[in-house]
């Protein structure tokens, strides 16, 4: 067994005791990498070179007493969307193919600060529109569980990185689901922390109201102590927010002992895949026999989620990307005639089918006269969901979703029908919307052998409650494979009979 | 032909006085060499975000406070989306939805007497950058010193009828957020912009007639002929039968003629939403209260306690004021000097003749009030000729010299030395008999030759009080004895 298989925690303490060198985890890692990175393609850049000299320079750091975090030495893959100054970050995209930032993303100095090596940036859909990652401009990432298979997205190459072991841990970036859909189908662990813990600073903008960068990880105490050392107050985004609770780790270990979980009956209705659902329903069984307390309950405003989500998210985006314009950086078109022409011609040619169908969409519900008819209505309906989820909080500790309505698609299959691919994020995008944390673990596999996710959302700031929760059920899980119980069949209660306790 | 009136309502856009960008840290200086002042924030670089310069609330605030505005205490910032490449995000950060301040009004003062000009709101935005065109290349390229640069938009009601309502209007509001410290607001270096709306209808007339928007005016002049021009095109085309197009226009000072640039069907949709990077701001009444009670004494109530307290004349207490930094240059000295009537005769004759003569804004001039005082005191002693006085404050004027220490340096300090002047008078009287024998055979005029010999022999430092007394006195003796001299000869 070598090093590759190691959590990042493990390693980390192993480079601590002495018994290996952050050089070490480099090499496990670029091992890996090179082994398998011809079929997975789930970096768009990497950095052996400074990998390699980053390490030493740790080793000699954390020798003077530099470094002494819990992450310290352990290499991670940066998602491309997150500026790291000097290095070339495309989202992507054609249009930002040769953008190199002079700046730095808040998070990159934080992994700096804990010690961490950055070895690369990762594949991604195009700006962080897509499900599957293969809107990208630069090729297809494929899930390393099954080969044919898409590894979700949009944080593809991050999860794919991390399920491949080319990778200890990962950044992604959730903006309706990139972080937690992606874990799902790869059968690693990702957290979308709450709006404003992470600095966006250096995160290119999909959607600012619902971005946040979040770890992806092997397990829960891994992206928790990620978690750790990305989050926190930055004056230089205006929406970070000054927390004092954030030592996440210390949440790990209790049990959920007359914990409350709610499932939302609407999230198990029409649409979701029989296998993912009865790896779901499992789960609850589990949760019970932990001793907690799940309850169903009835989200009425479920049906908004996604039209809402796609009127907000397209909207801001919009916005966003109408920087990319061809006059200061990145792509200009060869040809073209005057100002008008330029903007137009490097515009169509620089971005791609998925990009430009949410730009179109974004602008047509921001234009005068239709503005209090999508946009406006879709932010009341994002306060109607609000109050919905609150209320649900009250009574609750977590609720329960599955991260996806099925598992991993083939390669090829999503993007012809783009609607059916937007009711795919059904399950994710409102802790988006409402700015809440929620955790994704694998709680399964189908019989192709594809992971399935599960989803712990909390209400804000209660990152520590869904990682308890999530961590438990982590251990259960665990203990649960060893014994070879996992295809184990379960029978459900009826869940039309309403809120019944399971 | 119909008796028409104007409707005329104003945006004016004023740059804030902050050192800083409104949503980073660049230095907001002027002239500098291009793109020095710049970074990821004012440039739209990808994953840049903007962070709210709190100075600046501060001064909107205070130009709003100033100009009897009602504060929204929690306002939003918007996006304006709309490609142009001095806007390095495409989209400019300002406020629609709910600006900072709203529903003021200023009092404005014109030859047919008072008014007020109802203000329908002030909201903060951005500067964008400046597009220079390289003939020699023959491309554009952009500067973004300017970008981000905060500025007020101040939008009235079309309250106003003629340009000389405009134009005190304007002068109104430079002299409030001058006073109010937010801006400088000079037109030629754009740091106050002007947009001049304005429609035409019959007099006496309720409803409004369609509207042009008019762009590009420079200075107050350029103003009040654009606005001429742009009501005479407009009732020619209505005399002519013709509709008024509702467009923006172009004003060309040179050709004083405007051009039409956009009409209303070309209006861009500018997909005006919440800007989702800057949360609303939140202005409490503590910080209010503060900035309230910060602010100075405004021009009418200056004007008015010149003339209660310092007994000046109204139109003295109207010039002295009409800006903050001459007003407060004149009550220091007044203060220092003692004798605030005497102070003002000086700045009204003085002052302005050189700053005229040196072509200077009244906010340009700069010269320590004690060295003034000084110089007043000295004359007010007769320590000093008003003649080497005005020579002197030149030097106070222009390079702010101590005029203690000059008038001692250059020895123009008037010393009563009796003996001496006696010496002078005698040695006056004695090379001049044929003056003195005019002189004293009744011919008064001739003193002042006298006075004039004498002052010039004691190179000025003399009190020509004293000169005309000492003169008189040696006159007197020269005609007694004179007097002595003939009795004496018609007792022989």
């Amino acid at each position: 067994m070598g090093l590759e298989t190691l959590t990042a925690l493990e390693l980390a303490e192993k480079i601590r005791q002495g018994q290996v060198s952050v050089l070490d985890g480099v090499k496990a890692v670029f091992e890996q990498i090179e082994r398998k990175e011809g079929t997975i393609h789930a970096y768009l850049d990497l950095y052996k070179e400074e990998a390699f000299e980053r390490a030493a320079q740790v080793e000699k750091g954390m020798a003077e007493g530099k470094y002494s975090g819990p992450l310290c030495g352990v290499p991670i893959a940066v998602k491309d969307n997150i500026c790291i100054q000097g290095k070339r970050t495309t989202c992507g995209s054609k249009i930002l193919e040769n953008f190199v930032p002079w700046y730095q993303a808040e998070v990159i100095e934080r992994l700096e600060k804990a010690g961490m090596v950055i070895i690369g940036k990762t594949n991604m859909d195009e700006f962080a529109m897509g499900s599957t990652t293969e809107t990208s401009a630069f090729g297809v990432t494929r899930n390393p569980r099954n080969t044919d298979h898409v590894p979700g997205g949009s944080s593809g190459g991050s999860c794919a990185a991390v399920a491949a072991s080319e990778a200890y841990l990962a950044l992604g970036s959730d903006t309706g689901g990139s972080i937690r859909q992606p874990s799902a189908f790869c059968g690693v662990t990702g957290i979308k922390p709450t709006y404003g813990t992470v600095s966006r600073y250096g995160l290119v903008a999909y959607a600012s109201s619902l971005d946040q960068i979040g770890p992806v990880g092997k397990d829960t105490a891994d992206c928790a102590a990620l978690l750790e050392v990305i989050s926190g107050y930055d004056p230089k985004d205006s929406t970070s927010l000054q927390r004092e609770d954030l030592c996440f780790s210390q949440a790990l270990g209790g049990g959920i002992e007359g914990m409350r979980f709610a499932v939302p009956k609407e999230y198990l209705t029409e649409g979701l895949s029989p296998e993912v659902r009865s790896a779901f329903m499992v789960v609850l069984e589990e949760l019970v026999q932990m001793g907690a307390i799940v309850e169903f309950i009835s989200l009425k405003t479920t049906e908004f989620m996604i039209p809402a989500y796609y009127v907000i998210a397209s909207a801001e985006a919009s916005s966003n990307l109408e920087r990319f314009d061809g006059v200061k950086y990145g792509f200009r078109a060869r040809e073209y005639d005057g100002l008008h022409d330029m903007y137009k011609k490097t515009r169509t040619e620089g971005f791609g089918e998925e990009v430009k169908r949410r730009i179109m969409l974004g602008s047509f519900v921001l234009s005068s006269g239709y503005y209090d008819a999508y946009y406006l209505k879709a932010l009341k309906a994002r306060a109607v969901m609000k109050q919905e989820f609150d209320r649900a909080f009250e009574k609750y500790d977590v609720i329960l979703a599955p991260a996806a309505p099925y598992t991993a698609p083939r390669l090829g299959e999503s993007l012809k029908d783009p609607l059916a691919m937007y009711l795919g994020d059904i399950y994710t995008v409102a802790v988006n919307l409402l700015g809440l944390p929620a955790v994704c673990l694998p709680c399964g596999k189908d019989k192709a052998g594809l992971p399935i996710g599960l989803q712990m959302i909390g209400d804000c700031f209660m990152e520590k409650k869904i990682l308890r929760a999530a961590h438990a059920y982590e251990k259960r899980r665990e203990a649960f494979i060893r014994f070879g119980s996992e295809k184990k069949q379960v029978v459900f209660p009826e869940i039309a009979k309403g809120d019944a306790k399971v | 032909m119909k008796q028409y009136e104007m409707v005329i309502g104003l945006e004016v856009h004023v740059e804030l006085a902050t050192k800083t960008k409104i949503f980073c840290g660049c230095s907001t200086e002027f002239g500098k060499e291009p793109n020095t002042h710049t970074c990821p924030v004012c440039t739209g670089m990808p994953g840049s975000l903007p962070v709210l310069n709190k100075k600046v609330v501060e001064f909107a605030l205070r130009a709003g406070l100033a100009s009897n505005c009602r504060i929204n205490q929690t306002c939003k910032f918007d996006r304006k989306n709309y490609f142009y490449p001095d806007n390095p995000q495409n989209y400019q950060i300002s406020q629609l939805y709910i600006p900072i301040c709203q529903d003021g009004w200023v009092e404005i003062k014109t030859d047919t007497g008072k008014k007020k000009v109802r203000i329908h709101e002030m909201h903060m935005e951005e500067d964008a950058g400046k597009l220079i065109h390289d003939e020699w290349a023959d491309c554009s390229l952009v500067d973004y010193n300017r970008s981000g640069v905060p500025l007020i938009e101040i939008v009235s009601e079309p309250d106003m009828r003629n340009s000389q309502e405009v134009i005190a209007y304007l002068e109104k509001l430079r002299c409030i957020m001058q006073y109010a410290g937010v801006s400088d607001c000079k037109l030629q270096e754009g740091s106050m912009r002007v947009d001049v709306n304005l429609s035409v209808r019959e007099a006496g007339s309720e409803s409004l007639g369609i509207r042009t928007e008019m762009k590009n005016l420079n200075s107050f002049k350029a103003i009040a002929r654009a606005i001429e021009g742009e009501s005479e095109r407009q009732i020619e085309l209505l005399e002519e039968g013709k509709a008024v197009i509702q467009e923006t226009r172009r004003w060309d000072d040179n050709k004083e003629a405007s051009f039409a640039m956009r009409s209303k069907e070309d209006a861009r949709d500018y997909r005006y939403f919440p800007d989702p990077d800057l949360p609303p701001v939140q202005i409490s009444d503590e910080w209010l209260e503060t900035i309230r009670k910060s602010l100075p004494e405004f021009r009418e109530e200056k004007m008015k306690r010149y003339q209660e307290e310092f007994k000046l004349p109204a139109y003295d207490a109207e010039i002295l004021t009409e800006s903050r930094s001459l007003a407060s240059l004149f009550e220091e000295t007044a203060v220092s000097f003692g004798n605030a009537k005497k102070t003002s005769n000086w700045f009204m004759v003085e002052v302005l003749r050189l700053m005229k003569e040196r072509g200077m804004e009244p906010e340009e001039i700069s010269f320590t009030p004690k060295h003034l005082a000084d110089l007043l005191s000295m004359l007010e002693r007769k320590e000093i000729n008003s003649q080497n006085a005005k020579k002197v404050f030149e030097r106070i004027f222009d390079q702010d010299i101590d005029p203690v220490i000059y008038i001692e340096e250059k020895g123009l300090k008037i010393v009563e030395d009796l003996g001496r002047l006696n010496e002078v008078i005698q040695k006056v009287l004695d090379e001049n008999p044929g003056p003195l024998k005019e002189l004293l055979d009744g011919k008064e005029k001739v003193m002042g030759f006298f006075v004039g010999k004498v002052m010039k022999e004691m190179q000025g430092k003399a009190n020509p009080e004293s000169v005309r007394k000492s003169l008189a006195a040696g006159i007197e003796k020269v005609g007694i004895e004179k007097a002595g001299i003939e009795k004496r000869k018609a007792k022989e």
